[in-house]
């Protein structure tokens, strides 16, 4: 949407859907939904490719021209997502970074205490920080004071596909954020993906919804419909919630029919 | 050089006045300090500087590995640690080997809050005992250690325990011993021969006779199986097995850890000590399984475990080693920490030296 870029790290994107790219069947149906999401930016893992081996996701990315997001994923502690983003910058000649620090491999939440010292140390190193995050409006705070150039709070764990947990906290991170906010986790159908739109997310991030559909390629189309009519439903502006009817049709002006003669 | 060739001709022939059993780190060091002292010394060991040298980490943690009741034993770590600086370099100057002696200190850390009174009062005794270490929080420990696990609840720091690398002093003894006219016996010891309760020599597996002035007993765990020595001087040692594993540092995750680190993860140690040369020690299982030296899936899988636990960034390093040796205990102590230059239970006729690093 021309009239309505998405700005993020400096970059301008026309797509606000974000892909990752764990879990899908194959690297050949992995390119086909990438194509039918119309996404710009997608994520990869730095600590599971080498970016010197050929054929592999970031060959595929390559290929269709979409820019890399690397990532920290697998990264316990701040001291190793700190030198995982090195090395992806170092790899990949990116400054951006998609900051992962999670707490336990069960649930694959966030540790914030990590995840907000690690967003720290790679602010003050120059890079632009996209951090995943609990949907905790104070954390989402300290990370955007701390320099993050976006907040990632999920709607749920990782994969889970449970949609987004607790909206209000999602309008509570939305109000109080001055940089693009993404649902990062969670979106199990593209009604997930539409909501956080609506909530004022400036876009969402997923993998799983796609990847692990029966057809990742239908999804992945379904998605790219859900953000954009999710943004545009939030342009737009909701109606208020009334708890009577209220009709839709005029009654002024309505068709005046023969009294004598009833229509049924 | 030649001059060793020929002294190991002639000193073959010639009556030692040293025979020291066992050519690992203690054997090695009384051989070649007996030897600088001028005595004819031969060494009998089928494979000198191999055995336990070749498994074990190298910490020089008198402080760390203190136990209560050990006192006398502390006083010995205390003293070698003391002079272990200038030991390993008057060796490196002899030889020119690098030994991997490092003072990096230690830390040992606790990851829940048992392990943490532990630790506290590991801390006290060693306050106790005069010695120097510092309580940190979870986040000092942090601070020094960025790699460790963010359960960290507290730890001590102890800058006097160092470490060395025991393959390169093993390497560098067998040198200085062969530089010094140490003549080697490369075969295994089948029994002491003692005449009139003097121990006089031994005989070898392969049936030769030697004799000697003085007999060193410092072959480890297997000091206390020689055939021959007298049942009420047989040393009390037996062999306790130890897994280790080998992971290298890369240059780009360099330096990864800057000290020894060690914990106790639900009952069992686990230590990682990182060499200067990018290798980083795992250690070690404690098996009561005799004289086996079997590496197993399970003793690999509970110190990456452990250590996975204590420093979870371990998983991207190569494993480049998995091995298993056997550590001399006594039934007093866990293990023996005897180091080179301090332990020598001595007594007529026959002399025991047995340890481990």
């Amino acid at each position: 949407m021309a009239d309505d870029p998405f700005v993020l790290g400096g970059t301008t994107f026309t797509s606000r859907l974000i892909m990752g790219t764990g879990g899908a069947p194959s690297l050949e149906v992995l390119e086909r939904a990438l194509v039918a999401s119309g996404t710009e930016l997608t994520t990869v893992a730095m600590r599971r490719v080498n970016p010197e081996v050929h054929g592999s996701v970031l060959s595929v990315l390559d290929r269709l021209g979409i820019r890399v997001l690397p990532n920290t994923a697998g990264c316990f502690t701040a001291g190793e997502a700190v030198l995982t983003a090195r090395l992806a910058r170092e790899a990949l000649g990116t400054d951006l970074i998609k900051l992962e620090v999670i707490a336990d491999e069960r649930t694959l939440l966030p540790d914030p205490i990590e995840l907000l010292e690690a967003a720290e140390t790679l602010v003050d190193d120059g890079f632009t920080v996209l951090p995943y995050t609990n949907d905790d409006p104070v954390l989402a705070r300290k990370l955007q004071d701390a320099g993050c150039a976006a907040i990632m709070p999920l709607g749920s764990p990782i994969g889970s596909g449970l949609g987004i947990r607790n909206p209000h906290n999602f309008q509570l991170i939305v109000e109080h954020a001055h940089v693009p906010v993404i649902l990062d986790a969670g979106a199990g159908t593209a009604s997930d993906a539409a909501l956080a739109m609506e909530l004022g997310c400036a876009g969402v991030m997923l993998a799983s919804a796609v990847t692990r559909a029966q057809q990742p390629v239908l999804m992945a189309e379904a998605m790219r419909h859900a953000v954009e009519a999710g943004r545009l439903a939030h342009r737009a502006g909701r109606i208020p919630r009334r708890h009577f009817a209220e009709a839709s049709s005029p009654t002024e002006g309505r068709a005046h029919l023969d009294p004598e003669r009833p229509a049924f | 050089m030649s001059r060793t060739s020929e002294t190991s001709d002639v000193g073959s022939d010639v009556t030692p006045d040293v025979l020291v059993i066992g050519g690992g780190i203690i054997g090695l060091v009384t051989a070649w300090r007996a030897a600088q002292r001028g005595l004819a010394t031969a060494v009998l060991d089928p494979e000198p500087g191999g055995g336990a040298a070749q498994v074990a980490a190298g910490m020089l943690a008198a402080v760390t590995e203190l136990h209560y009741g050990e006192e006398t034993l502390l006083g010995l770590n205390l003293a070698s640690a003391r002079r272990y600086p200038e030991f390993a370099a008057e060796l490196t100057e002899l030889t020119g080997h690098g030994l991997g002696y490092r003072r990096c200190g230690t830390l040992a850390v606790a990851l829940d809050a048992d392990d943490r009174a532990h630790l506290r009062e590991l801390h006290a005794l060693q306050r106790e005992s005069g010695l120097q270490s510092e309580w940190l929080s979870g986040r000092e420990c942090r601070r020094l250690e960025p790699m460790l696990a963010p359960g960290v609840r507290g730890g001590l720091r102890v800058d006097g325990d160092h470490q060395i690398d025991p393959r390169r002093l093993a390497a560098a003894l067998v040198t200085a011993c062969e530089r010094t006219g140490v003549v080697f016996h490369r075969v295994r010891a089948e029994r002491l021969t003692v005449v009139r309760d003097r121990a006089t020599g031994v005989v070898t597996a392969d049936g030769t006779v030697l004799a000697a002035g003085q007999v060193v007993l410092a072959a480890g765990s297997l000091s206390g199986r020689l055939a021959g020595v007298p049942e009420a001087v047989l040393p009390p040692v037996r062999p306790v097995k130890g897994q280790v594993l080998r992971l290298t540092v890369p240059e780009r995750y360099a330096p990864f850890l800057s000290r020894t680190v060690r914990a106790v993860v639900r009952g069992s140690h686990v230590y990682l000590v990182p060499r200067e040369n990018g290798e980083l020690v795992v250690g070690a299982t404690s098996e009561e399984l005799g004289w086996d030296t079997t590496v197993t899936a399970g003793g690999v899988y509970e110190l990456l475990r452990d250590a996975h636990e204590l420093v979870p960034g371990i998983t991207e390093l190569p494993l480049t080693e998995t091995r298993a040796g056997r550590a001399p205990a006594r039934p007093t102590t866990r293990r023996c920490s005897a180091r080179p230059t301090s332990t020598a239970c001595c007594w007529p006729p026959a002399t025991t030296a047995t340890g481990c690093c």
